[in-house]
């Protein structure tokens, strides 16, 4: 048997976040921000609900049409970008290694656990179960949210998607409650990462190095805070 | 940076605009903001970034460079929508008792402010590639073998209702006039000062007619007495209504919305 040789150098190491995951996370999180801002003002236009109305300080688009125009421009940005990603993560194992296995048992030790402020959680390359779901479940809202707006868009082009959704505004409702869910993640996500500041850090410089296989143990001291968003 | 360019917008009020004038105070403070800005360090400045676009995402919109940027976006999106167009394929019809009667209203004034049009001195001028250019009377015209549309209305703000529309196919109608059907586009021209332009693509689909009749009766003047477009496959905002004159063209021309910055294919 012959060793290897020449070993991997820093360059080469496979970190928690690979360079093309942090880059598509910053391009999505630019195109997502445009988007709600943006999908905001034109829902101001035509309110779904009498009592919700975005004021004009947080709007995209002092008018319509300029809300329009950075909807139907972010649009394109958001959907090849979360094309890319979806293909990464399946393609490279990435997401079978991080979001899978998922058992039942887990998620409920994990809620049990985190009820009880007791999610131990000293490793940044390793997601718990509520993490799983959390992650695909906001993947499964941009895909529908992405479904949601063909719809709205294109009711007649695209008819037989548009039927699925009862009526036009229905859809117009589907789209408006997968930005709420998006928020709502965004809310937790963004409160969470400020909280362990390490995993913010690590979604820009790549952080800790792992061999690919088994996440390794964190070379950074252990968190204070029991969570990772 | 230049700020609040103003040929974008007209002087008339308009149900896509707020009522009242904005608060331009803000502009002010946001620039205060900008030069701030540059004397923090990156790492700052880049944090701040998201804050600056929140505060000032409205005003960059009006920036040349970032309208410039948007429209040339909204002009590509133009060639996506007709190149997914298919000519074929009909937009979902109704029955007769999900009609909303009367049709909502929308423009760019209040209903009180609609001048109706005297249909007995009315005529449809014919302009451009047409081969027989004889202006249309409304009598003329309710010869024509009609068309129902039971459809969708759907407006670029959200709305939505069901409509009963009727007159002649347009397609007949130009292949009647012998317009040239190899052409670009359709323009039509408002009583109201409207102008409106449509692809030759949709002028041509099954379902896009020039419109005498609402759930039955003649359209009432508020609507488009005596002609308006009615098509299947665009936003309502395509859809001229107290249509004088119709051109066939190739050159193409920004209409009323279109000019403001609003898609001009509008697609649905």
């Amino acid at each position: 048997m012959s060793t290897p040789p020449v070993k991997s150098t820093a360059r080469t190491e496979r970190r928690l976040h690979p360079l093309p995951v942090r880059i598509m996370h910053w391009i999505n999180a630019a195109a997502i921000f445009i988007m709600i801002g943006s999908g905001w003002k034109i829902y101001n236009d035509e309110v779904i609900f009498g009592w919700l109305h975005f004021p004009d300080s947080i709007v995209i688009g002092k008018w319509a049409q300029y809300g329009l125009q950075w909807h139907f421009f972010a649009m394109w940005i958001f959907v090849i970008n979360g094309l890319a990603y979806l293909i990464y993560g399946t393609a490279s194992g990435r997401f079978r290694q991080k979001l899978f296995p998922l058992s039942l048992r887990e998620i409920l030790a994990t809620v049990g656990d985190a009820l009880r402020f007791r999610l131990s959680h000293d490793d940044l390359t390793h997601y718990n179960a509520v993490q799983k779901i959390l992650y695909l479940g906001i993947m499964l809202v941009g895909v529908v949210i992405v479904i949601s707006g063909l719809a709205l868009w294109k009711p007649v082009q695209f008819s037989e998607l548009a039927a699925l959704f009862y009526s036009f505004q229905t859809i117009r409702l589907v789209h408006f409650l997968c930005m709420a869910a998006i928020v709502a993640f965004l809310l937790v996500h963004v409160a969470l990462a400020l909280l362990v500041p390490q995993s913010l850090l690590a979604m820009v410089t790549g952080g800790p190095v792992v061999d690919g296989k088994k996440p390794a143990p964190a070379p950074l001291p252990p968190p204070e805070i029991e969570a990772t968003p | 940076m230049r700020l609040n360019t103003m040929p974008l917008r007209t002087p008339t009020p308009s149900i896509f605009r707020p009522r009242k004038a904005l608060d331009q105070s803000m502009l002010t403070e946001n620039r205060r903001l900008l030069a701030d800005i540059d004397r923090r360090n990156v790492l700052r400045g880049a944090v701040s970034l998201g804050a600056l676009t929140m505060l000032t995402g409205c005003d960059v919109s009006e920036n040349d460079a970032v309208q410039k940027a948007l429209r040339a976006v909204s002009s590509w999106n133009d060639g996506v929508q007709h190149a997914i167009f298919r000519r074929n394929h009909l937009a979902p019809t109704f029955s007769a008792a999900q009609v909303v009667k009367p049709p909502r209203f929308n423009a760019y004034y209040d209903i009180e402010d609609v001048k109706p049009v005297d249909g007995a001195t009315w005529k449809l001028e014919l302009t451009g590639l047409i081969a027989d250019k004889r202006p249309w009377t409304a009598q003329q015209l309710s010869q024509l073998p009609e068309q129902e549309l039971i459809i969708r209305h759907i407006c670029v703000e959200g709305w939505d209702y069901i409509g009963q529309w009727s007159g002649v196919n347009l397609k007949y109608f130009l292949q009647r006039i012998g317009a040239d059907l190899t052409a670009k586009y359709i323009s039509f021209k408002g009583a109201d000062d409207y102008t409106e332009s449509i692809d030759m693509e949709t002028a041509l689909h099954p379902q896009t007619i020039l419109a005498t009749k609402y759930a039955g009766e003649t359209i009432a003047d508020p609507f488009g007495y005596p002609l308006r477009l009615r098509t299947a496959t665009k936003l309502g905002y395509k859809n001229t209504k107290w249509v004088m004159a119709m051109e066939v063209t190739n050159q193409f021309a920004e209409t009323f919305w279109s000019k403001q910055g609003f898609n001009w294919f509008a697609g649905i």
